[in-house]
């Protein structure tokens, strides 16, 4: 497994450069560049279809999405060259737009198995089971989550709201270096926005980078981004502070659809 | 079986099958081929009484005029029974008294295996490990039996067969093939002529039985077949757990092996069976080699509110052809079956139960996990049937398959007869495919492939392991993550 190297001052945490991928016969990502330094929350905005689902599972190295050119680093490290686990095990956290059920699996069970399994590709001793245990009471507090509920299997008959919050509840668990959060206001009430919102932001640190895909506007009114980027036709297609976000709920993605 | 080594590490470096290696041991064989010679010379061997001779000899004459059976979902080339031998031994005097009799390289087996056949030994093990009594079998005979003086003690009888025939006739003439009639079928028939060695044990009435009891079954012998027979009766409000582990070496040729299990509950005991079933089962590519597991297992829950359970783990043999049974004649009583079958490469596995409902209120549950994945195919046949006298019988069942991959197959054949109008049926079935989507998920969390898939398998047939004696159920977990190597991807 690749280490993970240091970033020098100047060099931005995730790093993408003129990436195009494709799923099947089809170009989604065409030409994509992106910088996030560390310490940073950047937004992902743009219409249907635009390929923000595919960066995160480009990122992520779901089969199916194959990258044809460019490149994409995290610290420095070819995530490209990586397995999926390898990149997790390495800080890169996707919070999933539809999290999957695992049947049979009680939640602490998986999340257990699966942050000790980082910690061994990393080197490190397996987390105690009082620990961990601790650790988990202590972040479903956090998230006001019914601890019960952690003993189920993993997301099986759990609201789009739960399964929502039990992707951020994981994101607390495994304190990643980088994390993408995709559509993760989509399903959730005003009162659980607030809260996952709230567990969002505790988590961001001077050492952490964080990407935020939306379709719309109010989650950032809750998570508030340093920097907005709208995403048309596979591309970054411009760029800009907050009040980027502002204005693209006012007028919409029509200009950079026609523009892309 | 005993848990007693952590077979992962156990197969650290080693490949598909762990337990593939052959023992070099001086053995004693019958001459090849199957005739009333070769009976008798087996009967000889074990130094049995007439009677056990003639009720040997009328199962190879009915077995002579039997035709083998073809009506299950699995197909092999027509065995010709008089290329094989029947009866393997490693050369001994009158049978091992004592651990120290007992070939080193035979001891070798078992220590490599796992399976701790020095009392001292376990009784050093951890304050508080559970302990269990075990009766190794290699090829056709028993090789020792532990714990025996202890058992006595609480008035359990528990060794191999050949020597309960000859100590406690009369109660092998009084159970044996009272289950498992001599012409049952094919199989069974072939096992009542040719038996060789298996597990005896029976418990008194009032006695819960101080320690788990097992046998490990081991083919060792090339060319021969493994023909054990075993019989457990649980007297009135008795109680005994039982475990079975099976394992062979890796060989080319098929082997067959037709086990006979009858198992009797008279009012108000319970057994508990369990079975590990771990075979070699065939190169995973060509399918060459491999155990033919057609056994016959069948209990009577013959006493009222008497129970049983079967619980199984199959992973292992190229045919796996088994549906351990229950015949529910006493009022009230319980039949339980919960399985885990397991099929890869290029095995095949026909296997279920049989809940035959005779008694009022009687009561059954099945709970069948098939997971197929390779080339295999992995067939869920059963029955549940419901006599007139039966009023008031209920069933569960339910039967989920599991697909990995994209070249195996998975059936569910379930027969419902019910001859009265007061019982209640249940059935559920599910097939399902292993998810890309989920194994993303569990990959993106940090897990690997391998432990992904484990997981979701442990997920999968987590009812199932449950029912398993705790230690057993860790081995059992390990023995499905191991069987399921290199199914994905």
């Amino acid at each position: 497994m690749t280490q993970m190297t240091r970033p020098d001052s100047t060099a931005a945490m995730l790093s993408l450069r003129g990436l195009h991928a494709r799923v099947g016969d089809r170009e989604i990502l065409k030409g994509l560049d992106l910088q996030v330094p560390s310490g940073e929350v950047h937004a992902i905005m743009g219409p249907n279809g635009a390929g923000k689902s595919t960066l995160s599972y480009v990122l992520t190295g779901r089969p199916g999405y194959e990258v044809t050119a460019g490149s994409a680093e995290l610290d420095g490290v070819n995530l490209l060259e990586l397995e999926p686990d390898e990149r997790a095990a390495n800080g890169l956290f996707l919070s999933f737009q539809y999290p999957l059920e695992i049947p049979g699996v009680p939640a602490l069970t998986f999340i257990r198995s699966a942050l000790n399994a980082q910690r061994k590709a990393r080197g490190e001793a397996e987390i105690s089971a009082p620990d961990f245990l601790k650790r988990a009471r202590s972040c479903a507090a956090d998230l006001k989550m019914d601890f019960d509920m952690l003993k189920r299997p993993m997301n099986v008959g759990f609201s789009g709201g739960e399964k929502k919050r039990m992707e951020i509840f994981q994101m607390a668990m495994f304190a990643p270096r980088f994390m993408i959060l995709d559509e993760t206001d989509s399903g959730l009430d005003i009162d659980a926005l607030k809260v996952v919102s709230e567990g969002v932001n505790a988590l961001r640190a001077p050492d952490r980078g964080m990407l935020v895909i939306t379709h719309y506007q109010r989650l950032l009114d809750h998570i508030r981004p340093d920097r907005v980027h709208v995403l048309a036709d596979g591309r970054i297609v411009a760029s800009g502070g907050p009040e980027l976000a502002l204005e693209l709920e006012r007028h919409g993605y029509d200009k950079y659809a026609r523009a892309a | 079986m005993p848990a007693v080594k952590d077979t992962l590490e156990q197969v650290a470096g080693l490949e598909k099958y762990e337990h593939g290696f052959v023992t070099e041991v001086e053995q004693e064989f019958a001459p090849r081929g199957l005739d009333r010679d070769t009976v008798a010379f087996i009967s000889r061997k074990k130094d049995e009484p007439d009677w056990m001779l003639a009720w040997r000899l009328e199962a190879f004459e009915r077995w002579s005029a039997m035709e083998s059976p073809d009506w299950a979902r699995v197909s092999f080339p027509p065995i010709d029974y008089q290329d094989a031998t029947y009866y393997a031994a490693p050369k001994a005097k009158d049978g091992p008294a004592s651990l120290d009799d007992v070939d080193p390289e035979i001891l070798k087996t078992y220590e490599k295996l796992g399976i701790p056949l020095r009392e001292q030994e376990v009784l050093a093990g951890v304050t508080g490990a559970p302990r269990y009594a075990v009766d190794a079998v290699f090829d056709s005979v028993s090789v020792v039996t532990t714990f025996k003086k202890e058992l006595a003690e609480a008035g359990v009888i528990f060794c191999s067969m050949s020597e309960a025939v000859r100590e406690h006739p009369e109660l092998v003439r009084k159970y044996l093939g009272s289950v498992v009639p001599v012409t049952d079928n094919f199989f069974a028939c072939l096992n009542s002529a040719v038996f060789s060695d298996g597990s005896f044990v029976y418990v008194p009435p009032g006695v819960r039985c101080p320690m788990e009891l097992s046998t490990y079954f081991r083919i060792n012998a090339a060319g021969s077949g493994q023909f054990e027979r075993t019989l457990i009766i649980a007297d009135k409000g008795s109680f005994v757990s039982y475990l079975e582990g099976c394992t062979a070496p890796m060989r080319d040729e098929n082997q067959l092996h037709a086990a006979v299990v009858e198992l009797v509950a008279l009012e108000d005991a319970e057994i508990k069976y369990s079975t590990v079933q771990n075979w070699y089962p065939g190169d995973p590519e060509t399918g060459k080699g491999g155990i033919y597991n057609f056994v016959t297992k069948r209990a009577d829950c013959r006493g009222d509110r008497s129970r049983v359970s079967w619980t199984q783990v199959e992973t292992g043999s190229a045919i796996t052809w088994k549906y351990p049974s229950c015949v529910l004649r006493g009022r009230e009583s319980v039949g339980e079956f919960y399985s885990i079958a397991i099929t890869n490469g290029r095995q095949q596995a026909d296997t279920g139960t049989k809940m035959i409902h005779l008694g009022e209120g009687t009561r059954s549950r099945i709970i069948s996990k098939g997971i197929s994945a390779g080339r295999s195919s992995n067939t869920y046949r059963g029955l549940v049937s419901a006599h007139p006298k039966a009023r008031g019988a209920r069933n569960f069942t339910q039967c989920d398959s599991l697909l990995i991959g994209k070249s195996c197959a998975a059936h569910t054949v379930p027969y419902i007869e019910a001859r009265n109008g007061a019982c209640t049926f249940e059935h559920e079935a599910t097939t399902t495919r292993l998810s890309e989507d989920q194994l993303f998920y569990a990959r993106q969390r940090g897990l690997s492939e391998e432990e992904a898939v484990q997981l979701l398998v442990n997920g999968f047939v987590r009812e199932v392991l449950q029912e398993l004696p705790m230690e057993f159920a860790v081995e059992a977990q390990k023995l499905v993550a191991i069987s399921l190597e290199g199914s994905v991807g």
